[in-house]
């Protein structure tokens, strides 16, 4: 017994020192030659996508390692600083905020290209044996919003909304507060719900932005908006256990489980493909890539990811088939022409 | 002074004390078993519905392709070295596979019916046979997700018509690439090797790191330590530490490892580091235990026989004590294998399309690959996640069992 145990004992110092003289190796790093994103859940799937085919055109080259982290927290680490430590790629659902820049600015990181890969749609569902329902952004806004029309929000039914619609109560599976999807909610639909009904929002937003978004951008928290958290595929499942219910997605998802959910028409149009490539739905919003500059003199292969990137996002192309909608031809043209000038962002154009 | 009378078992008034003694026997032996069947009934529930599900997973379908590669040229010499892999994909070998499915599949859908990596499995069967080159051939090569869903039973009205058109060309066999691979985004190329080794390596820094300096430190607090305030002190915080929910060690690796120290995001180390303090506490604890059930005569009668307290320690008190600190290591270490909310703190919720190599690089481990995966827009990812359960699961499995059996091997009885 002893022999067997001094063995044991000799062996444990030597696996320790094994992880002391890596974590010295690793302590030291210099220059990096992997690329680093991190950001939005919704532009992940297209950047792993880019990722994997990145790989297969250049072998050599060291995989990518994509993190999805939500926009917020991913423009955060993104402008941390600058250097081997710190991503060189965040994705983004909404556009970069101005307060970000000027964070990204204090940090040291310099010139940052803003790249538009693409459309996203958020997507209202219901299960296929729901009750067919049509909404307008005004009936959602009085149905989700905290206060609408400054008042607390008291409905419980659909038909307090809108004696239209059936006496079914108002239950919405969707996003939680961090992720992106729940802001274009607030700003997309709204904010343009608000603008409809409250004769005052038009001004208010006019004078003072804040105010505003105080006002008609807040999600109520009572019970009606059901935080269901990040996964998307449970909201889904949730559908189809309660047919009442009403869930909010990315357009991914619906395009993907149509076998179980049915989108719900906002203001008339449903959230399909061409509606959304066009402009008329009115829960579309932009998707960006947000790259260092001085990054892409840094970091081998950076620059040839963005081609992929450019190369893949055509109508027809693989990005499109994952889920992503393809932005109009001259929104494309001009962003890869952003990619090969590397023109930096300008930051009078942030708010 | 009286005689006392003797119980009379049969009058009805201790009869029914009797029954009643009885009744609640039986219903305090039925409480309990049915408390067992209950949890059986979930265990078998849980691995039912996960082997029913990801079974599947471990299952790729594939379709007889013809190929004709006499127009892939390409000298012989270049498929030796490691620019082969280069060299296939310059010469056109994807389109090559492509124009084939299309010709051949015309009805069932063309080369969209080809997972995106069938290619790669003609190109690993090139460089295997280089002959294949310049000859036609037949070559089983894995379908699209949705065609091999539909296959499963669970498609797409049209997938289910492509599979139909197809008959018997399809056929299935052992998905070896799951195994083997690491994240894809395209299902049929995912793999969970990536993952696992993660783990592996995740683990190896924290049983490196916390077996050793749990166990010393267990053994200085019961052997040695002095019973004042400051042991005392020590002995409720490392309690405490026990309890703290894991995301609150993440965050502190998040601080400490990637803040101060500046080590790189999302590495198996810093897992490994941050895992480690979660153990930790967990070791000492049981350690403590197993060297305090170790009888004080067995430590007096080496003293008496003139043994140093180093060796009572290293030859009496760590062999008869090192059954229980191993079960309590394990334990620690299941726990620190099925963790993933401190995991996401540093950064090792990514996607990396290769298995890490060294303990720096970037990996993931395998529970959250079962998180991404979840997460993931694609049907064909359902089974896939399902898979990676059970994988994990058998982890676990083989450690409890490493535990089970180092423990009997180990074990004194006096």
């Amino acid at each position: 017994m002893p022999r067997r145990l001094s063995t044991l004992a000799a062996l444990l110092p030597a696996l320790f020192c094994c992880a002391c003289v890596d974590q010295a190796a690793g302590a030291g790093e210099g220059a990096r030659d992997q690329i680093k994103a991190v950001g939005s859940s919704t532009v992940y799937p297209f950047t792993t996508l880019v990722a994997e085919q990145y790989l297969a055109n250049h072998p050599a080259a060291k995989p990518p390692v994509i993190e999805s982290t939500g926009t917020g927290a991913g423009m955060k680490l993104f402008c941390a600083g600058i250097g081997a430590r710190h991503p060189d790629i965040a994705g983004a659902s909404r556009r970069m905020k101005r307060a970000e820049y000027d964070q990204c600015r204090r940090n040291g990181v310099g010139g940052v290209v803003e790249v538009q890969v693409g459309i996203d749609g958020i997507a209202f569902a219901e299960a296929l044996d729901g009750p067919r329902m049509a909404l307008t952004s005004a009936d959602l806004y009085r149905a989700l919003a905290l206060a609408p029309g400054g008042r607390p929000n008291r409905a419980r039914a659909w038909r307090d909304v809108n004696p239209a619609l059936p006496a079914t109560p108002i239950q919405v599976y969707g996003p939680p507060a961090t992720s992106g999807t729940r802001d274009a909610l607030a700003e997309l639909i709204l904010a343009r719900g608000c603008l409809a009904v409250d004769p005052a929002a038009a001004a208010l937003k006019a004078r003072d932005e804040a105010a505003f978004q105080a006002r008609c951008q807040r999600v109520r928290e009572d019970g009606g908006y059901i935080d269901a958290g990040e996964n998307d595929n449970l909201i889904v499942q949730k559908l189809q256990a309660n047919p009442q219910a009403i869930g909010i997605f990315g357009y991914g998802y619906l395009e993907e489980n149509l076998r179980a959910v049915r989108g719900v028409a906002v203001d008339g149009v449903a959230p399909d493909y061409r509606a959304i490539a066009a402009g008329r739905y009115p829960g579309a919003r932009p998707l960006y890539l947000y790259v260092k500059t001085a990054h892409l003199h840094a970091i081998p292969g950076l620059r040839a990811f963005l081609r992929d990137y450019a190369r893949l996002w055509s109508d027809d192309g693989p990005l499109v088939r994952r889920g992503l909608i393809a932005s109009p031809p001259a929104v494309r043209a001009a962003a890869a022409q952003t990619i090969v000038r590397e023109t930096p962002l300008d930051p009078a154009t942030l708010h | 002074m009286t005689e006392r009378q003797p119980t009379d078992w049969r009058a009805p008034a201790m009869q029914r004390r009797l029954r009643r003694r009885y009744a609640a026997e039986r219903r305090f032996r039925l409480l309990g078993l049915a408390a067992i069947l209950a949890s059986a009934a979930f265990l078998a529930f849980l691995l039912v519905s996960m082997v029913a599900r990801g079974a599947g997973g471990f299952v790729e379908t594939r379709v007889a392709l013809p190929l004709d590669l006499s127009d892939v040229r390409i000298e012989g010499a270049r498929l030796m070295g490691p620019g082969a892999d280069l060299a296939l994909a310059g010469a056109g070998l994807e389109n090559a596979v492509d124009r084939a499915a299309d010709a051949a599949f015309a009805p069932a859908g063309g080369a969209a019916i080809l997972s995106d990596g069938a290619w790669l499995v003609v190109r690993d069967a090139v460089k295997r046979d280089p002959g294949l080159l310049g000859r036609r051939t037949v070559l089983d090569v894995p379908v699209a997700t949705e065609i091999d869903i539909a296959r499963k039973g669970r498609g797409t009205p049209e997938a289910e018509a492509s599979v139909r058109r197809l008959g018997d060309r399809l056929s299935s066999g052992l998905n070896t690439d799951f195994f083997a691979g690491a994240d894809a985004t395209d299902p049929t190329r995912a793999g969970i090797w990536g993952a696992l080794k993660g783990s592996l390596l995740t683990m190896a820094v924290t049983m490196a790191l916390a077996f050793p300096i749990g166990v010393l430190a267990a053994l200085y607090l019961e052997e040695y330590a002095p019973r004042n305030r400051v042991t005392d002190v020590i002995e409720v915080s490392i309690n405490n530490l026990a309890a703290v929910p894991s995301i609150i060690f993440g965050l502190l690796g998040l601080a400490v490892f990637l803040g101060t120290f500046h080590l790189p995001r999302s590495a198996a180390l810093v897992g490994g580091l941050t895992l480690a303090l979660m153990t930790m506490p967990v070791i000492v604890i049981a350690g403590r235990n197993a060297i305090k059930a170790v009888p004080p005569s067995i430590r007096d009668a080496a003293r008496a026989l003139g043994a140093s307290r180093v060796q009572v320690v290293f030859h009496h008190v760590l062999p008869l004590a090192l059954p229980g600190i191993l079960t309590g290591t394990i334990i620690g270490m299941a726990r620190a294998l099925g963790e993933t909310a401190p995991l996401l703190m540093i950064g090792m919720r990514a996607f990396i399309a290769a298995p890490p190599d060294r303990l720096t690089d970037p990996a993931t481990a395998l529970p959250v690959q079962i998180f991404l995966w979840s997460d993931e827009v694609s049907q064909g990812f359902v089974e896939k996640t399902s898979a990676a359960i059970i994988v994990l699961l058998v982890v676990l499995l083989a450690m409890n069992g490493l535990a089970i059996y180092l423990r009997n091997r180990f074990e004194t009885r006096w």
